[in-house]
């Protein structure tokens, strides 16, 4: 049973077309990671998972919903960065997964304990606990992504979706963050889309590597044809290809 | 060693600091000396020991007519007013400036506006405030509304724009609605930027109120330096100046370290 289905997605500004018949069925708690060469349209594909985007045609849905037309709380993002908010606490920026979600964005002092037993339950997990009244910006870099996640799994996301998360981190803590995220996912079977530059990283992370790229090319006028998913790789044997998409019918 | 790298050692740096100072002083002095001696009467460089007596007469010594020391009654007259002024300002500026950074049908409604109604010279609007609002109060405070609101307004709604979007789009992940973006997210990081707004404007808040006190009024700072003019009491006017100057130094002390005490996630990062 699909849990995401894209459903002939495009998108184009202006005159450019970035992506073209995009068509993906995703199963719950399966971990995808989105790769290709730069502008090949992958971020764009992630912001319009995120609804922060609208496709030019074409949909998506999650658990057969009415397509969103704007990001809510379905939807947990984490960015290469600017993902926290600098002005609240550790501990406060995993309350606020629960208090932003109020009319006035503030609990009630009873559901403000019981929010902030939560966080320093998820403040454990992400293994911040010692830093829980620091600010972001006296945090590293790792810290910071670690927070992000936690922040996103607090508000209980149907979907998670990673832009680059590690992309502006050093190798070693890297690793440590592969090694964090693949142990939260364990624990809470969530629905992950990343996007990456890194192959390695997508085949090592993702049960499922999506690649993208255009499959036509204009060199008159290259952003005449949008991008498309032109492999889906199945991950989890270490990247045996199972399935080959048939060439895209170029006079559809 | 090139001059951009050297750097003044700490007792040295404090001299150089001191060093504008003492020529000021030096200079007056000298000038005032040389007046002096010419004409013992002459008034407009009184001696720096004759300033020094005027103060003391000022800060002290109570109006023989009114029994109530003058300079104190134009110091609380002037900070009510500008306090009134610039408070105002702060709080229409905020309120405009969240809505105009956040809500695009805000933006495109506004955003012109302000931009033209900020290059309306504010002084020269004050007749017309005079005629509209009286000669009391209100003129000169709505007139320091009136000049330092726009500028404040647009750089707010500009540090709003520049909160990175991902922000935005993570808090509407977490389910915020509009209002609490504005209220969790916006407003305390540019709370800041709001503090060193007033900051910077007040200078240009003191310049209104002293030409609005100076036209049309019986009681504060400017208007003492206004009415005194015209017996050249050269003693007493630069007595007031330097009380404005104390003043206003001390308020933008207060400011910054309010703004430090009150957002100690600023200096996280440093």
């Amino acid at each position: 049973m699909s849990f995401v289905t894209v459903s002939n997605l495009w998108q184009r500004y202006g005159t450019r077309s970035i992506l073209e018949r995009v068509n993906v069925d995703i199963h719950e708690g399966e971990f995808i990671s989105i790769v290709g060469a730069s502008g090949c349209g992958k971020s764009t594909f992630l912001r319009m998972l995120l609804a922060q985007e609208q496709p030019y045609r074409g949909e998506i849905r999650i658990d057969g919903g009415t397509p969103a037309r704007e990001p809510n709380l379905e939807r947990g993002v984490v960015f290469q960065k600017y993902s926290v908010f600098p002005h609240l606490s550790v501990r406060d920026n995993l309350i606020a997964a629960e208090s932003f979600n109020t009319p006035f964005g503030r609990l009630s002092r009873n559901a403000r304990k019981a929010a902030g037993r939560r966080a320093d339950d998820m403040l454990e997990r992400i293994g911040l606990n010692h830093v829980a009244h620091q600010y972001p910006a006296s945090l590293s870099g790792g810290m910071q992504q670690r927070l992000a996640i936690g922040q996103a799994m607090n508000a209980k996301p149907r979907i998670l979706l990673l832009d680059e998360p590690f992309g502006a981190l050093d190798p070693g803590t890297r690793l440590q963050m592969h090694d964090f995220l693949m142990e939260l996912r364990d624990e809470t079977n969530m629905t992950v889309f990343m996007v990456t530059h890194d192959l390695q990283e997508g085949f090592k992370l993702g049960d499922r590597v999506l690649v993208f790229d255009k499959p036509r090319w204009d060199p008159h006028d290259p952003g005449r044809y949008g991008a498309t998913i032109t492999y889906d790789f199945d991950a989890r044997d270490g990247g045996i290809p199972f399935q080959m998409k048939e060439e895209t019918d170029v006079s559809e | 060693m090139r001059w951009i790298n050297k750097i003044p050692e700490r007792p040295a740096a404090i001299l150089l600091a001191a060093l504008p100072f003492l020529a000021i002083f030096l200079a007056y002095a000298i000038a005032s000396d040389i007046r002096l001696e010419a004409n013992p009467q002459d008034k407009l460089l009184p001696a720096p020991s004759t300033i020094v007596e005027t103060a003391q007469r000022l800060f002290t010594e109570p109006d023989r007519r009114s029994k109530e020391i003058l300079l104190w009654n134009d110091t609380l007259a002037s900070l009510g007013r500008l306090a009134a002024g610039v408070g105002i300002a702060a709080t229409l500026s905020l309120a405009i400036g969240l809505a105009v950074g956040l809500l695009p049908y805000a933006r495109s409604t506004l955003s012109s506006v302000i931009a033209v109604l900020s290059m309306v010279p504010p002084l020269a609007l004050l007749p017309i405030l005079f005629i509209v609002f009286g000669l009391g109060e209100t003129s000169k405070i709505v007139l320091i509304v009136i000049g330092i609101t726009p500028f404040m307004t647009r750089d707010l709604a500009q540090r709003v724009l520049e909160i990175p979007h991902e922000q935005i789009v993570k808090a509407q992940t977490l389910g915020a609605s509009s209002a609490v973006i504005a209220m969790r997210v916006a407003l305390p990081q540019v709370l800041p930027r709001l503090i060193s707004n007033v900051r910077l404007s007040l200078g240009s808040a003191w310049l209104f109120l002293i030409a609005a006190e100076a036209v049309a009024s019986n009681v504060g700072l400017g208007y003492r330096i206004f009415l005194v003019r015209r017996y050249l009491a050269m003693d007493v006017i630069l007595t007031y100046v330097m009380w404005i100057t104390v003043l206003a130094f001390l308020i933008d002390w207060l400011l910054k370290n309010l703004s430090r005490r009150a957002f100690p996630w600023m200096e996280a990062g440093l």
